[in-house]
Protein backbone atom coordinates (compact mmCIF):
# COMPACT_ATOMS: atom_id res chain seq x y z
CA UNK A 1 0.00 0.00 0.00
CA UNK A 2 2.61 2.68 1.05
CA UNK A 3 5.09 1.93 -1.56
CA UNK A 4 4.76 4.53 -4.72
CA UNK A 5 3.17 3.22 -7.93
CA UNK A 6 6.16 2.59 -10.33
CA UNK A 7 6.14 0.83 -13.39
CA UNK A 8 8.06 -1.91 -12.85
CA UNK A 9 8.31 -2.69 -16.72
CA UNK A 10 9.57 -6.07 -15.68
CA UNK A 11 6.76 -8.71 -16.30
CA UNK A 12 5.32 -7.64 -19.28
CA UNK A 13 4.22 -11.21 -20.28
CA UNK A 14 1.27 -11.71 -21.00
CA UNK A 15 -0.03 -8.09 -20.94
CA UNK A 16 -2.99 -9.20 -19.16
CA UNK A 17 -2.86 -9.59 -15.58
CA UNK A 18 -1.94 -6.02 -14.44
CA UNK A 19 -1.49 -4.96 -10.89
CA UNK A 20 -4.05 -2.38 -9.70
CA UNK A 21 -2.41 1.24 -9.90
CA UNK A 22 -3.84 2.23 -6.23
CA UNK A 23 -4.64 6.01 -6.93
CA UNK A 24 -1.88 7.72 -6.86
CA UNK A 25 -3.13 11.46 -7.30
CA UNK A 26 -5.24 12.86 -4.66
CA UNK A 27 -7.68 15.70 -5.82
CA UNK A 28 -5.65 18.86 -4.27
CA UNK A 29 -8.53 21.40 -5.00
CA UNK A 30 -9.99 21.68 -2.13
CA UNK A 31 -7.14 21.79 0.22
CA UNK A 32 -5.39 24.65 -1.83
CA UNK A 33 -9.10 26.94 -1.51
CA UNK A 34 -8.56 25.83 2.39
CA UNK A 35 -4.70 27.31 2.40
CA UNK A 36 -5.65 29.97 0.03
CA UNK A 37 -8.89 31.30 2.42
CA UNK A 38 -6.36 30.91 5.45
CA UNK A 39 -3.71 33.40 4.15
CA UNK A 40 -6.11 35.91 3.34
CA UNK A 41 -7.04 35.68 7.05
CA UNK A 42 -3.95 35.92 8.54
CA UNK A 43 -2.67 38.63 6.06
CA UNK A 44 -5.74 40.77 6.37
CA UNK A 45 -5.54 40.08 10.28
CA UNK A 46 -2.06 41.36 10.85
CA UNK A 47 -1.91 44.56 8.75
CA UNK A 48 -5.52 45.59 9.61
CA UNK A 49 -5.20 45.09 13.62
CA UNK A 50 -2.30 47.28 14.60
CA UNK A 51 -3.71 50.42 15.80
CA UNK A 52 -2.46 54.15 14.47
CA UNK A 53 -0.62 56.64 16.82
CA UNK A 54 -1.38 60.01 16.52
CA UNK A 55 1.82 62.20 17.27
CA UNK A 56 1.44 64.86 20.24
CA UNK A 57 3.81 67.25 21.01
CA UNK A 58 3.03 69.49 24.23
CA UNK A 59 4.75 72.83 24.52
CA UNK A 60 7.51 72.81 27.69
CA UNK A 61 5.83 73.38 30.84
CA UNK A 62 7.85 75.91 32.18
CA UNK A 63 7.40 75.82 36.07
CA UNK A 64 10.31 77.58 37.03
CA UNK A 65 10.09 81.01 34.83
CA UNK A 66 6.44 81.11 34.05
CA UNK A 67 6.76 84.53 32.92
CA UNK A 68 8.76 83.52 30.33
CA UNK A 69 6.42 83.84 27.63
CA UNK A 70 6.53 84.07 23.98
CA UNK A 71 4.22 87.02 22.86
CA UNK A 72 2.47 86.61 19.38
CA UNK A 73 0.29 89.08 17.26
CA UNK A 74 -3.49 88.81 17.96
CA UNK A 75 -4.11 88.48 14.69
CA UNK A 76 -1.99 85.27 13.73
CA UNK A 77 -3.80 83.52 16.36
CA UNK A 78 -6.97 81.78 16.12
CA UNK A 79 -8.42 79.91 19.55
CA UNK A 80 -10.76 77.17 18.90
CA UNK A 81 -12.64 76.38 22.04
CA UNK A 82 -13.86 72.75 21.84
CA UNK A 83 -17.59 72.78 23.55
CA UNK A 84 -20.16 69.96 24.34
CA UNK A 85 -22.15 68.37 21.40
CA UNK A 86 -19.69 68.36 19.12
CA UNK A 87 -19.49 71.69 18.66
CA UNK A 88 -16.69 74.13 18.20
CA UNK A 89 -16.41 77.76 18.45
CA UNK A 90 -13.70 80.02 17.18
CA UNK A 91 -12.37 83.02 17.35
CA UNK A 92 -9.68 85.09 16.38
CA UNK A 93 -7.39 87.45 18.61
CA UNK A 94 -8.22 87.15 22.56
CA UNK A 95 -11.65 86.48 23.53
CA UNK A 96 -12.36 90.36 24.86
CA UNK A 97 -11.78 91.93 21.61
CA UNK A 98 -11.89 89.47 18.84
CA UNK A 99 -11.48 90.33 15.69
CA UNK A 100 -13.62 87.55 14.03
CA UNK A 101 -15.97 85.54 15.54
CA UNK A 102 -17.19 84.01 17.78
CA UNK A 103 -18.59 81.65 16.12
CA UNK A 104 -19.90 77.76 16.74
CA UNK A 105 -19.15 75.49 13.98
CA UNK A 106 -19.35 71.50 13.30
CA UNK A 107 -16.22 69.53 13.12
CA UNK A 108 -15.27 68.16 10.00
CA UNK A 109 -15.40 69.15 6.09
CA UNK A 110 -18.44 71.23 6.24
CA UNK A 111 -17.73 72.52 9.58
CA UNK A 112 -14.19 73.94 10.34
CA UNK A 113 -12.30 73.10 7.66
CA UNK A 114 -13.26 75.78 5.38
CA UNK A 115 -12.57 78.51 7.67
CA UNK A 116 -8.89 76.73 8.83
CA UNK A 117 -8.07 76.91 5.31
CA UNK A 118 -9.71 80.31 4.49
CA UNK A 119 -7.30 81.49 7.38
CA UNK A 120 -4.08 79.79 6.52
CA UNK A 121 -4.26 81.50 3.45
CA UNK A 122 -5.14 85.11 4.67
CA UNK A 123 -2.60 85.22 7.70
CA UNK A 124 0.25 85.35 5.89
CA UNK A 125 -0.78 87.69 3.50
CA UNK A 126 -1.97 90.22 7.04
CA UNK A 127 1.22 89.78 8.08
CA UNK A 128 3.44 89.66 4.85
CA UNK A 129 5.71 87.28 6.03
CA UNK A 130 5.14 84.08 4.81
CA UNK A 131 7.19 82.22 7.46
CA UNK A 132 4.12 84.21 10.31
CA UNK A 133 1.08 81.93 9.77
CA UNK A 134 -1.70 80.85 11.36
CA UNK A 135 -1.01 80.00 14.79
CA UNK A 136 -4.07 78.15 16.05
CA UNK A 137 -5.19 77.29 20.00
CA UNK A 138 -6.85 74.12 20.69
CA UNK A 139 -8.68 74.66 24.25
CA UNK A 140 -10.93 71.84 24.69
CA UNK A 141 -13.36 72.29 27.92
CA UNK A 142 -14.08 69.88 30.15
CA UNK A 143 -17.52 68.64 28.74
CA UNK A 144 -15.68 67.89 25.46
CA UNK A 145 -15.09 64.37 24.76
CA UNK A 146 -11.79 62.56 23.78
CA UNK A 147 -12.93 62.15 20.24
CA UNK A 148 -13.64 66.15 19.65
CA UNK A 149 -9.82 66.36 20.84
CA UNK A 150 -8.43 63.56 18.35
CA UNK A 151 -10.84 64.91 15.02
CA UNK A 152 -9.21 68.50 15.77
CA UNK A 153 -5.64 66.86 16.00
CA UNK A 154 -6.91 65.21 13.18
CA UNK A 155 -7.99 68.13 11.38
CA UNK A 156 -4.80 70.14 11.99
CA UNK A 157 -3.00 67.28 10.22
CA UNK A 158 -5.46 67.36 6.91
CA UNK A 159 -4.99 71.01 6.59
CA UNK A 160 -1.54 70.82 7.56
CA UNK A 161 -1.44 73.46 9.92
CA UNK A 162 2.31 74.01 10.83
CA UNK A 163 1.63 75.63 14.32
CA UNK A 164 -1.12 74.43 16.61
CA UNK A 165 -1.31 74.16 20.41
CA UNK A 166 -3.38 72.36 23.13
CA UNK A 167 -3.55 75.37 25.81
CA UNK A 168 -5.64 74.95 28.82
CA UNK A 169 -9.28 76.59 28.73
CA UNK A 170 -9.79 80.09 31.07
CA UNK A 171 -13.03 81.12 33.18
CA UNK A 172 -14.13 83.57 30.70
CA UNK A 173 -13.78 81.55 27.97
CA UNK A 174 -15.86 78.80 29.51
CA UNK A 175 -18.76 81.30 30.21
CA UNK A 176 -18.68 82.18 25.90
CA UNK A 177 -19.69 78.61 25.77
CA UNK A 178 -21.78 78.66 28.29
CA UNK A 179 -23.44 81.90 27.10
CA UNK A 180 -23.09 79.80 23.57
CA UNK A 181 -25.18 76.85 25.37
CA UNK A 182 -22.95 74.46 24.24
CA UNK A 183 -21.43 73.61 27.72
CA UNK A 184 -23.88 70.82 29.09
CA UNK A 185 -23.72 67.64 30.10
CA UNK B 1 -12.19 11.14 -45.20
CA UNK B 2 -11.12 10.66 -41.70
CA UNK B 3 -13.02 12.99 -39.15
CA UNK B 4 -10.60 15.38 -37.47
CA UNK B 5 -10.11 14.90 -34.15
CA UNK B 6 -10.27 17.31 -31.52
CA UNK B 7 -7.41 17.00 -29.04
CA UNK B 8 -8.32 16.65 -25.65
CA UNK B 9 -6.71 18.34 -23.21
CA UNK B 10 -6.54 17.12 -19.74
CA UNK B 11 -8.83 18.98 -17.38
CA UNK B 12 -6.95 18.12 -13.81
CA UNK B 13 -3.72 20.43 -12.97
CA UNK B 14 -1.11 19.65 -10.88
CA UNK B 15 -2.20 21.56 -7.55
CA UNK B 16 0.73 20.02 -5.54
CA UNK B 17 3.13 22.50 -6.48
CA UNK B 18 0.47 25.22 -5.34
CA UNK B 19 -0.30 23.15 -2.15
CA UNK B 20 2.94 23.33 -1.29
CA UNK B 21 3.82 27.25 -1.79
CA UNK B 22 0.03 28.05 0.14
CA UNK B 23 1.27 25.99 2.83
CA UNK B 24 4.35 27.47 2.80
CA UNK B 25 2.92 31.02 3.15
CA UNK B 26 -0.13 30.19 5.47
CA UNK B 27 2.92 28.71 7.86
CA UNK B 28 5.04 31.99 7.63
CA UNK B 29 1.87 34.32 8.21
CA UNK B 30 0.45 31.90 10.80
CA UNK B 31 4.58 32.24 12.58
CA UNK B 32 4.49 36.33 11.96
CA UNK B 33 0.97 36.92 13.69
CA UNK B 34 0.86 38.18 17.01
CA UNK B 35 -1.51 36.70 19.24
CA UNK B 36 -4.31 39.51 20.38
CA UNK B 37 -4.21 39.36 24.36
CA UNK B 38 -7.47 40.14 25.80
CA UNK B 39 -7.79 43.32 27.48
CA UNK B 40 -8.84 43.76 30.97
CA UNK B 41 -11.08 47.33 29.76
CA UNK B 42 -11.67 47.31 26.11
CA UNK B 43 -11.98 50.84 24.57
CA UNK B 44 -13.73 52.40 21.25
CA UNK B 45 -10.50 54.51 20.11
CA UNK B 46 -11.71 57.53 18.07
CA UNK B 47 -10.32 57.28 14.52
CA UNK B 48 -8.16 59.34 12.62
CA UNK B 49 -6.28 59.79 8.86
CA UNK B 50 -3.09 58.88 10.32
CA UNK B 51 -1.39 55.99 9.38
CA UNK B 52 1.53 55.21 11.41
CA UNK B 53 1.38 52.17 13.11
CA UNK B 54 2.28 51.50 17.02
CA UNK B 55 5.69 50.37 17.66
CA UNK B 56 6.09 47.01 19.40
CA UNK B 57 8.84 47.14 21.76
CA UNK B 58 9.97 50.44 24.21
CA UNK B 59 5.95 51.10 24.51
CA UNK B 60 4.13 51.37 27.05
CA UNK B 61 0.19 52.43 27.16
CA UNK B 62 -2.34 54.28 29.19
CA UNK B 63 -5.50 53.22 28.45
CA UNK B 64 -8.48 55.33 29.50
CA UNK B 65 -12.14 54.42 29.61
CA UNK B 66 -15.24 53.65 31.84
CA UNK B 67 -15.28 56.85 33.10
CA UNK B 68 -11.84 57.74 33.76
CA UNK B 69 -10.13 54.47 34.99
CA UNK B 70 -6.38 54.47 33.87
CA UNK B 71 -4.93 51.15 32.98
CA UNK B 72 -1.15 50.10 32.25
CA UNK B 73 0.37 48.48 29.53
CA UNK B 74 4.26 48.05 29.12
CA UNK B 75 5.52 45.65 26.39
CA UNK B 76 8.21 43.43 26.64
CA UNK B 77 8.77 41.26 29.56
CA UNK B 78 12.03 42.09 31.03
CA UNK B 79 10.90 45.69 31.55
CA UNK B 80 7.86 44.43 33.14
CA UNK B 81 9.67 43.24 35.44
CA UNK B 82 12.38 45.85 36.01
CA UNK B 83 9.63 47.83 36.13
CA UNK B 84 7.55 45.76 39.07
CA UNK B 85 11.52 45.17 40.57
CA UNK B 86 11.33 49.13 41.43
CA UNK B 87 7.84 49.56 42.11
CA UNK B 88 8.11 47.10 44.72
CA UNK B 89 10.62 48.89 46.27
CA UNK B 90 9.25 51.81 46.34
CA UNK B 91 6.12 50.86 47.94
CA UNK B 92 8.12 48.52 50.03
CA UNK B 93 5.69 45.62 48.83
CA UNK B 94 8.12 42.16 48.09
CA UNK B 95 6.65 40.03 45.80
CA UNK B 96 7.54 36.76 45.60
CA UNK B 97 9.87 34.87 42.51
CA UNK B 98 6.21 33.61 41.50
CA UNK B 99 4.64 37.10 41.51
CA UNK B 100 7.17 38.40 39.41
CA UNK B 101 6.66 36.05 37.03
CA UNK B 102 3.10 35.69 36.99
CA UNK B 103 3.81 39.80 36.10
CA UNK B 104 5.94 39.12 33.36
CA UNK B 105 3.42 37.76 31.56
CA UNK B 106 0.68 40.10 32.20
CA UNK B 107 0.82 42.69 29.89
CA UNK B 108 -1.84 45.37 31.27
CA UNK B 109 -3.16 45.47 34.96
CA UNK B 110 -5.86 48.21 36.34
CA UNK B 111 -4.92 47.36 40.18
CA UNK B 112 -3.40 49.78 42.74
CA UNK B 113 -0.42 48.30 44.37
CA UNK B 114 -1.91 47.12 47.38
CA UNK B 115 -4.09 44.73 45.38
CA UNK B 116 -1.86 43.51 42.40
CA UNK B 117 -0.98 40.24 44.54
CA UNK B 118 -4.43 39.28 44.30
CA UNK B 119 -4.80 40.17 40.57
CA UNK B 120 -1.50 38.15 40.29
CA UNK B 121 -2.67 35.04 42.19
CA UNK B 122 -5.60 34.94 40.02
CA UNK B 123 -6.05 33.24 36.44
CA UNK B 124 -5.62 34.54 33.64
CA UNK B 125 -8.79 34.38 32.08
CA UNK B 126 -10.23 35.69 35.14
CA UNK B 127 -8.21 38.97 35.40
CA UNK B 128 -9.43 40.32 32.39
CA UNK B 129 -13.17 40.09 33.18
CA UNK B 130 -14.67 43.75 32.87
CA UNK B 131 -15.20 45.78 35.97
CA UNK B 132 -13.08 43.40 37.89
CA UNK B 133 -9.63 45.75 37.89
CA UNK B 134 -10.95 49.04 39.46
CA UNK B 135 -8.10 51.25 37.55
CA UNK B 136 -4.75 52.29 38.91
CA UNK B 137 -5.12 55.60 41.36
CA UNK B 138 -3.89 58.62 40.33
CA UNK B 139 -4.07 62.29 40.98
CA UNK B 140 -2.14 65.90 40.07
CA UNK B 141 0.75 65.11 42.73
CA UNK B 142 4.48 63.43 42.29
CA UNK B 143 3.66 61.45 45.69
CA UNK B 144 3.58 57.73 46.28
CA UNK B 145 -0.37 58.09 45.97
CA UNK B 146 -0.11 59.36 42.65
CA UNK B 147 0.38 55.37 41.77
CA UNK B 148 0.30 55.84 37.60
CA UNK B 149 2.84 58.63 37.40
CA UNK B 150 5.32 55.72 39.40
CA UNK B 151 4.27 53.09 37.29
CA UNK B 152 5.22 55.32 34.13
CA UNK B 153 8.53 56.24 35.83
CA UNK B 154 9.35 53.08 36.97
CA UNK B 155 8.45 52.07 33.29
CA UNK B 156 10.93 54.46 31.80
CA UNK B 157 13.81 54.12 33.94
CA UNK B 158 13.66 49.99 33.46
CA UNK B 159 13.59 50.70 29.46
CA UNK B 160 16.78 53.23 30.05
CA UNK B 161 18.60 50.57 31.90
CA UNK B 162 17.61 47.55 29.65
CA UNK B 163 17.51 49.05 26.27
CA UNK B 164 19.18 52.39 26.63
CA UNK B 165 16.38 54.27 24.88
CA UNK B 166 13.19 56.85 25.37
CA UNK B 167 10.40 54.95 26.01
CA UNK B 168 7.28 55.94 23.83
CA UNK B 169 4.17 56.22 25.64
CA UNK B 170 1.02 56.43 24.22
CA UNK B 171 -2.85 56.91 25.59
CA UNK B 172 -5.52 54.90 24.76
CA UNK B 173 -8.40 56.90 25.13
CA UNK B 174 -12.44 55.73 24.60
CA UNK B 175 -14.07 58.00 22.29
CA UNK B 176 -16.84 59.08 24.69
CA UNK B 177 -14.06 59.72 27.32
CA UNK B 178 -14.94 63.26 28.89
CA UNK B 179 -11.26 65.28 28.30
CA UNK B 180 -10.21 66.01 32.08
CA UNK B 181 -9.70 62.31 32.03
CA UNK B 182 -7.28 62.46 29.59
CA UNK B 183 -5.76 65.63 30.84
CA UNK B 184 -4.90 64.05 33.88
CA UNK B 185 -2.87 61.52 31.51
CA UNK B 186 -1.38 64.51 29.83
CA UNK B 187 -0.14 66.28 32.99
CA UNK B 188 1.45 63.34 34.41
CA UNK B 189 3.21 62.72 31.67
CA UNK B 190 3.97 66.68 31.11
CA UNK B 191 5.65 66.65 34.71
CA UNK B 192 8.15 63.60 34.30
CA UNK B 193 9.24 66.52 31.02
CA UNK B 194 7.43 63.66 28.41
CA UNK B 195 6.25 66.21 26.24
CA UNK B 196 5.79 64.31 23.42
CA UNK B 197 3.54 61.20 23.38
CA UNK B 198 0.95 59.87 20.88
CA UNK B 199 -3.29 58.93 20.90
CA UNK B 200 -3.87 55.75 19.75
CA UNK B 201 -6.59 55.87 17.36
CA UNK B 202 -8.48 53.37 14.72
CA UNK B 203 -8.28 54.68 10.49
CA UNK B 204 -10.65 56.67 9.90
CA UNK B 205 -12.95 55.27 7.01
CA UNK B 206 -15.56 57.46 6.78
CA UNK B 207 -15.74 60.40 4.71
CA UNK B 208 -14.33 63.41 7.03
Amino acid sequence: MAELNQDSGGDKKGGKIRSKKAGGRVDLTAMVDLAFLLITFFMLTTSLNKPNAMDVAMPDKNEDDPEDRLEVADNRTMTLLLGSNNKIEWYMGTYSEPIEGPEIVDYGKDGIRPILLDKLEEVPQITGDPEKGLIVVIRPSEKSTHRNLVDILDEMNIVEAKQYTIGTISEPEIEVLERDGIYND
Amino acid sequence: MPRAKVKRTSTTIDMTAMCDVSFLLLTFFILTATAVQPEPMPVDTPASVTQVKVPDENFALITVGDGGKYFFTIKGRDIRSRALELMSEKYSIPFTAEEKKEFAIMETFGVPMGNLKEILAMDANDRVRQGLQPGIPADTTKEVSNQLFHWIYSARVATKELKDEEMRLSIKGDADEKYPAIKGVIDILQSQEVNKFSLITGLRSEDF
